[in-house]
């Protein structure tokens, strides 16, 4: 049904794709960020922000602000208007959304369970769980002590479920086989999502593939770089990698075989896209590797508002605004910390 | 906005809005505060914002609407607590001293502070209260089960064990054995937890439970009728009494942390019956207990809170006042010498008194030793508009306004539109029945002006009430158009005396105007009663209604033309006069001037000339003969002099004006500073200016596209003199429209239901004839009358001469902190 949306699209997806672009306008512009880096304290922040979308969650704050109370706030922004989209979506798009938090869902399994591991109150790490992947029983999580139970108690019922097959032993867990089972997920996650994604085909899929691939290209190289110099062994390495994207299956098993960040750079210098992105670094310098990426992706999510009738710009929206949370909470440490000079280090503009 | 200014007004002259002047204060540092606080309770200036290149936060009164958001966020809090205790700020604030802004932070700090900390201990003894009251529930909903419980367990064991010892058999599983072995020597250790689960989790809960001790568990679930308050959210929810049996210290911890994960509350519990009863009078005694206290620190809340209500309103006004004027100083520039502020403003140059006497008055109570200094500036800058309306006018400048902002000083079509608006909507709802509904229906909104003003209504009441002298008028023309038409609920009554017109037999029925003779003088006042009803009275009042239409709009359409004349004149535009104004008002009046003309001839004469015929043949065949056709003497002479006139208008319009600009600009490059016709719209600073030249700097001039411009616009103009007049049909397709919908309601629906003679079918029929009536004729046709009369209004007649390209004039008051209210 390629090219055809624009005759059946609006009868589900037109209210909330308006309404998503709506959003999408109410995203901080480059002279809101210009204004933001020039505060002083967390207060100007407030002030400018309350001239922003994010006025009404934060005017009831009182004065002594602090970083983790604007994050938290405007976070809850995101979610209630998730939340909203979330409920008037019927299926497909529903299940696409769902899809979004799934991401977030790993990330909070984790960070609960190595919390546990590392004996901290199950209050405190829930406090800290992004609130987007959120499920019911989730406190309940530091009750496990091996990845059997883990799945066994909890996880059977949550969507994440059909993404454990793959790393249920009975070891117990440690740090290094917590962070394997974040990436086994994560790799399932993303290659599931992929495939729902083609399956609803047209323009969606077309977008998606891209912001997905590039999602999973981005995962093979972070893999790589902080498994070097780790007791992973390269075939274990080679199975984190999601089987899609622009590396699969020969760029990844030249990453699987990399021992320096130079060696990756080699690798993914020969693919054009990600030239770009490498040519910025200097050799031996993997710093600035996540915020070439991010731009990289922000650009690419800001490309799939070009488009019209798909579902990539849910996608896409959600992204962009954690990114912009992400500025914000950078921004605003930066000025509690008094290191204003670095302010521009980790903000990706999105324009 | 057009705030009602009581009756004292100057004399109003709403044709050109008031002259106004850019002023500079220049006021001392002290003085800043209360000269604009003066300013604002004055309400006559616009400040310009000085620091548009500076953040928010960087400008000099930063700090101090910050304080002031701090102060409204105060206030948001204590609004907040006083809806949760029931109570409302009252109204009637208590008239104090005027608080300083300083204090008012301090006590509505100390405030705040105070009420913080009696909700924390209000808190905190609510939530032990409700832990207390979910603990007596436990206790008692597991007394209850506990016994019977642990009878069916020592049961169950004793069938086991009876199990075992009868049968032996091969089918005995193996592992039952073991079990119930293990079972019997850790029976010791076995212990039990109790406690209150919220009852949506409960399966989830039970299901955990389950699967973390394989099933090694007793769990028994009661639900409590009424939802109980959770001590820790302080939300009512319905929950469920349960109670773990388990064996083991690890299936403990693990049970004590699901708990946990869940939100479990969880209580201890005593198997003894005994010592049960204790715990339960003990812990009913505590509850009482605490339910006093509780009550009396509610008492001592609801107090506090009642005397920040009295004044609640009042910090209210003035921290918005507060905020509002700091908005303003932060506008103001800083002199260099950081002493005084500098501010740009735009005021009306009657205000300008006013403006002194405040800033005297200003300097005065601030004891400053210097006063501010006003000073009038020149500028090319275009002033905003400014119309002093009051609550009769500023419905109808509204109007005008939804459709553009009139340019500075332009004529305003909202003199006009008082008149002719409501005109043409009579001319569409003509009818007296349903105008005098009209005018009782606004009576009632005029009479309880003053209630309905100050209270808030619904987004469609609001309208409604906004435009009710609009209404009013509206429903007078309606009634005067109703006497023309002659109709009242579309029956014809004979109120100005008999019909001139009587039958010339017995054998002629109603039906037929043929039989009809004339018999006495012509009815005095509208249209006469006999035709109503009878066969022709269709094509009678059609054709009546027709060259009304075209009457009217003729009329409009030339006083749009004049009051261009009148614009260009009033900014000096010979220019416009001679090539716009002239030429078009010979078009016009050429075509549809000389086809009012012969309307009327018509009329008159009573000839059976076919106008259609003739205005189509004027251009067809001019030479042709005329007649049946001919109306006057000479008719075909004057026809082709008009038909050349309006042929010679249309290069006269399009080609001179382009070409004389172009000259003008040229010769003002050659700096020859005298041109006999002056192109600036603002002569009024021209003088000022004259040195820098002419115009509001637009030195680039593109023939091109003044050329183009000038084609559209005589294109637009030639083509929308006959699209025009066409639109003014739109008079007598809607009054057709309307007058054949009430009498279809009346006859179909009142007259059918009275020939039935049966009371139920007439009350029904009434019924259905009034909600008719109000429904579609007095409220959707009232609308779409409106709509109409608004579109020739905004297209018809305004495309004639008005720019409406201005900006209004928004003054700094305080008078608006009232109104908007949230």
């Amino acid at each position: 049904m390629y090219g055809f949306e624009a005759m059946t699209f609006n009868i589900h997806g037109g209210y909330l794709e308006a309404i998503v672009r709506g959003h999408r306008a109410g995203l901080l512009t480059p002279a809101d960020y210009n204004n933001l880096c020039q505060c002083e304290t967390l207060d100007d922040i407030k002030m400018h922000l309350s001239a922003t979308e994010y006025g009404p969650y934060l005017q009831n704050e009182p004065s002594p602000l602090h970083t983790t109370t604007i994050v938290e706030k405007c976070t809850l922004k995101l979610v209630d208007e998730y939340k909203h989209m979330l409920c008037q979506a019927t299926e497909p798009l529903s299940t696409f959304l769902e899809y979004i938090t799934y991401g977030h869902m790993i990330d909070n399994v984790v960070l609960i369970v190595t919390g546990t591991l590392h004996e901290r109150d199950v209050q405190e790490l829930l406090e800290k769980c992004h609130p987007l992947g959120m499920f019911d029983s989730i406190a309940t999580l530091a009750v496990a002590q091996n990845m059997r139970e883990l799945y066994r108690l909890v996880l059977v019922d949550t969507p994440l479920a059909p993404y454990f097959s793959e790393c249920i032993t009975s070891e117990d867990l440690d740090d290094m086989n917590i962070e394997i089972m974040r990436n086994t997920l994560y790799k399932a996650y993303l290659e599931d999502f992929y495939k729902f994604c083609q399956k609803l085909g047209g323009a969606t899929a077309e977008i998606m593939s891209d912001l997905l691939a590039f999602e999973a290209d981005r995962r093979a190289v972070n893999i790589t770089i902080n498994s070097i110099g780790t007791e992973l062994t390269r075939d274990d390495r080679r199975k984190l990698y999601s089987n899609f994207g622009l590396l699969y299956p020969y760029g990844h098993e030249e990453l699987a075989v990399c021992e320096d960040i130079d060696q990756v750079r080699g690798t993914m210098e020969k693919y054009p896209p990600y030239q770009s992105i490498f040519s910025k670094l200097s050799y031996g310098e993997s710093q600035m590797l996540d915020k070439a990426f991010y731009e990289e992706e922000v650009k690419r999510l800001c490309l799939a508002f070009e488009q019209q009738f798909h579902y990539g710009v849910f996608f896409a929206y959600m992204r962009l605004r954690e990114q912009e949370i992400r500025n914000l909470m950078w921004i605003s440490e930066c000025v509690a910390q008094n290191q204003k000079s670095r302010v521009h280090d980790s903000v990706v503009f999105i324009f | 906005m057009g705030d009602s200014r009581g009756g004292c007004c100057p004399p109003m002259d709403l044709f050109r809005s008031e002259p106004m002047q850019l002023v500079q204060l220049i006021i001392p540092m002290e003085s800043a505060r209360l000269t604009v606080a003066y300013l604002g309770d004055l309400g006559l200036l616009q400040f310009k914002d000085l620091n548009s290149e500076k953040s928010p936060f960087q400008r000099t009164y930063a700090g101090q609407i910050k304080k002031c958001g701090e102060m409204a966020r105060t206030l948001r809090f204590f609004k907040e607590q006083m809806l949760k205790a029931g109570l409302s700020p009252s109204a009637t604030s208590v008239a104090q001293t005027d608080i300083d802004v300083d204090d008012l932070e301090v006590k509505l700090g100390e405030l705040e502070a105070e009420l913080i900390e009696m909700n924390a201990n209000g808190e905190k003894l609510q939530r032990s209260y409700n832990e207390l009251v979910e603990y007596k529930i436990v206790l008692k909903k597991a007394g209850d089960f506990f016994p019977s419980a642990q009878q069916s367990a020592t049961a169950q064991r004793r069938e086991m064990e009876s199990n075992q010892m009868g049968e032996e058999s091969i089918e005995t599983p193996l592992l039952q054995e073991q079990e119930t072995s293990t079972d019997l020597s850790k029976q010791v250790k076995l212990g039990f937890i109790t406690g209150l689960v919220p009852r949506g989790k409960s399966m989830v809960f039970e299901r955990i439970l389950f699967r973390a001790t394989r099933g090694n568990l007793f769990l028994k679930q009661v639900p409590i009728e009424a939802p109980v308050t959770d001590p820790v959210s302080g939300e009512k929810m319905e929950k469920n009494v349960f109670t773990v049996f388990y064996s083991g210290e690890r299936a403990k911890n693990k049970i004590l942390k699901i708990c946990d994960a869940f939100g479990a509350n969880r209580y201890p519990f005593s198997e003894d019956r005994g010592k049960q009863a204790v715990m339960i009078s003990e812990v009913s005694g505590k509850i009482s207990d605490l339910k006093s206290t509780i009550d009396a620190g509610k008492l001592h809340q609801d107090h506090l809170l009642r005397t920040i209500g009295d004044q609640f309103e009042q910090w209210n006004l003035k921290v918005k006042k507060e905020k509002l004027i700091h908005h303003t100083l932060n506008m103001l520039s800083l002199d260099v010498t950081k002493k005084c502020l500098v501010a740009e403003a735009w005021s009306p140059v009657f205000a300008k008194k006013q403006i002194q006497e405040a800033l005297q008055r200003a300097s005065v109570d601030s004891n400053s030793q210097v006063g501010a200094i006003l000073q009038v500036l020149h500028t090319r800058e275009l002033p905003p508009t400014y119309f002093r309306t009051n609550k009769f006018t500023a419905a109808f400048q509204e109007i005008v306004d939804a459709y553009g902002v009139a340019k500075y000083q332009e004529a305003n079509p909202g003199v006009y539109t008082i008149v002719t608006f409501p005109f043409l909507f009579a001319v569409m709802f003509g009818d007296w029945g349903h105008g005098i509904c009209l005018l009782l229906a606004t009576l009632i909104l005029i009479v309880r002006e003053k209630k309905l003003s100050s209270q808030k209504l619904g987004d469609i009441t609001e309208m409604t009430f906004g435009g009710r002298y609009v209404i009013l008028m509206m429903s007078l023309f309606s009634i005067y158009a109703g006497f023309v038409y002659n109709e009242c609920f579309s029956v014809a009554l004979d109120l100005f005396g008999p019909s001139a017109y009587a039958c010339r037999d017995l054998s002629c029925r109603d039906a037929y105007s043929i039989g009809l003779i004339k018999v006495r003088n012509t009815y005095p006042f509208g249209v006469d009663p006999a035709w109503h009803g009878s066969r022709t009275e269709l094509p009678f009042l059609n054709s009546l209604k027709m060259k009304m239409s075209i009457l009217l709009g003729v009329a409009q359409m030339n006083l749009g033309i004049i009051l261009s004349y009148c614009n260009a004149t009033f900014f000096g535009n010979c220019l416009n006069i001679w090539f716009q104004f002239i030429p078009q008002m010979i078009f016009l009046n050429s075509l549809f001037g000389y086809l009012s003309l012969l309307i009327i001839l018509k009329w008159f004469t009573g000839s059976q000339a076919d106008l259609y015929h003739i205005m189509i043949y004027m251009f067809l065949s001019p030479t042709d003969e005329l007649g049946d056709n001919q109306l006057f003497q000479g008719q075909k002479t004057v026809q082709h002099v008009l038909l050349l006139l309006a042929l010679v208008s249309v290069p006269w319009m399009l080609l001179p004006k382009p070409f004389l600009l172009k000259r003008q600009h040229e010769n003002r490059q050659r700096g020859q500073s005298c041109t006999p016709v002056q192109v600036t719209d603002d002569t009024l600073h021209s003088e000022a200016n004259h040195s820098h030249g002419h115009g509001h700097g637009h030195e680039e001039f593109e023939f091109g596209e003044v050329f183009v411009h000038q084609l559209i616009h005589t294109i637009e103009f030639v083509l929308g003199a006959v699209s025009n007049t066409a639109s003014y049909l739109r008079l007598w397709a809607l009054s057709l429209a309307h007058s054949q919908l009430s009498i279809v309601f009346y006859e179909k629906v009142l007259l059918l239901a009275w020939g039935y003679d049966n009371i139920v079918i007439l009350v029904v029929g009434i019924i259905i004839f009034i909600f008719a009536t109000v429904g579609v004729l007095l409220i959707m046709e009232t609308l779409s009358a409106f709509l109409h009369a608004l579109r020739l209004h905004w297209v018809e007649f305004q495309n004639k001469f008005y720019e409406g390209d201005g900006y209004k004039f928004y003054s700094f008051s305080f008078a608006l902190i009232h109104d908007e209210g949230d």
